[in-house]
């Protein structure tokens, strides 16, 4: 008895996988592209999602769209600029390289590069400071102070 | 003292941006679509057997709102339209977005193609007699192609076209009687002045 539900559970999944992996056997090449475009954009239904990882109902019509345009013979950054066109920039997770995105692109390195000149014009400073070794009248005197001072026994 | 002012300053304007990232949605999207002429699409009508297109509506202020039966913000929406509708300022038209397809109840593998379009019809048309009906139109986007076309991600959505048939404005989620009476309203007497 338990061989024969292990034989129809064994049968069930071998059709299950064979159902699933279908469209992949039917044309490899688009769907090898499709997944590479779609990793590249974002679910707009959750948002932390690609295109190729979600499960939303609209990521599948979208993955059917983009698998059409490419039966149509569109090139990658054309498929890419239909979605723009459609939802925005937001739908890529590299943002296109645009004066409205040169601060996005670029800031980072602007702070980076701000910070190693405050930390040179800093440590060049301290340096001559240091070199000059001049002590203040005051602290002379406070130097003096506490040498003159009779020692504390504990 | 002083030290200590400039990372306060600095830490003040971090705290002033977050601040101001957290009362925005990251579900708003804002479409590129806005300031575009509508895309064309040609759709068959709920009411007749006839097909609806935007040009139809070439010369009209009108609002096209994407909904569905199985919405469920729709219905929180769907009120506020219908007493806009009865004021007859302009065209409403619906675009019932995926009613089959769209329900996760329903696996349309198991539905021909003219039982899903029987379907859609006796669902929006129950629909729209329970809740009131403020469309003059409604097309059905079976598929959910035309909502690609229109940017489309969650329902309910919509958009006001001007006479010339440019997007002007498009809400994303329920309508809401702020949204409607300060920003819709007003953006609708300004177009219709235009010729």
């Amino acid at each position: 008895m338990r061989v024969f539900i292990y034989l129809i559970f064994s049968l069930w999944l071998g059709a299950a996988a064979a159902g699933e992996a279908t469209p992949m056997a039917q044309d490899p090449q688009t769907e090898t592209r499709m997944l590479a475009i779609s990793e590249e954009l974002r679910c707009l239904v959750c948002q932390n999602e690609s295109l190729a990882a979600s499960h939303a109902e609209l990521a599948e019509d979208l993955r059917k769209e983009v698998r059409s345009l490419i039966k149509q013979g569109k090139t990658d950054p054309e498929i890419m600029d239909f979605l723009v066109a459609r939802y925005g920039d937001f739908v890529r997770y590299r943002p296109a390289m645009k004066p409205t995105t040169w601060l996005l692109w670029f800031g980072p390195f602007l702070l980076l590069g701000g910070a190693v000149i405050g930390l040179v014009v800093y440590l060049r400073r301290r340096a001559t400071a240091v070199a000059s070794g001049e002590i203040s009248a005051g602290d002379k005197a406070r130097v003096q102070a506490l040498l003159d001072e009779p020692e504390q026994k504990a | 003292m002083k030290r200590f002012l400039i990372p306060l300053g600095l830490f003040l304007l971090l705290v002033i941006f977050l601040a101001i990232g957290l009362t925005r949605d990251p579900h708003e999207v804002p479409s590129p679509l806005v300031g575009k002429p509508t895309p064309e699409f040609k759709l068959m009508q709920l009411e007749t057997g006839k097909t609806f297109a935007p040009a139809d509506l070439r010369g009209k202020v009108w609002i096209l709102n994407v909904w569905s039966s199985w919405c469920v913000s729709c219905r929180q929406e769907h009120p506020l339209l219908v007493a806009f509708s009865r004021k007859g300022r302009l065209p409403i038209v619906g675009l019932n977005y995926k009613e089959v397809r769209g329900d996760g109840e329903l696996d349309v593998k198991n539905i021909s193609p003219e039982n899903e379009e029987k379907l859609v019809r006796q669902r929006a048309n129950m629909w729209l007699a329970q809740h009131g009906n403020p469309y003059s139109v409604v097309a059905l986007d079976m598929d959910g192609r035309v909502g690609i076309d229109y940017g489309v991600y969650g329902v309910p959505e919509s958009y006001v076209i001007d006479k010339a048939g440019v997007i002007r404005y498009k809400q994303i989620g329920p309508f809401t009687p702020e949204v409607l009476e300060k920003k819709v309203l007003p953006l609708i007497e300004q177009l219709e002045k235009q010729s």
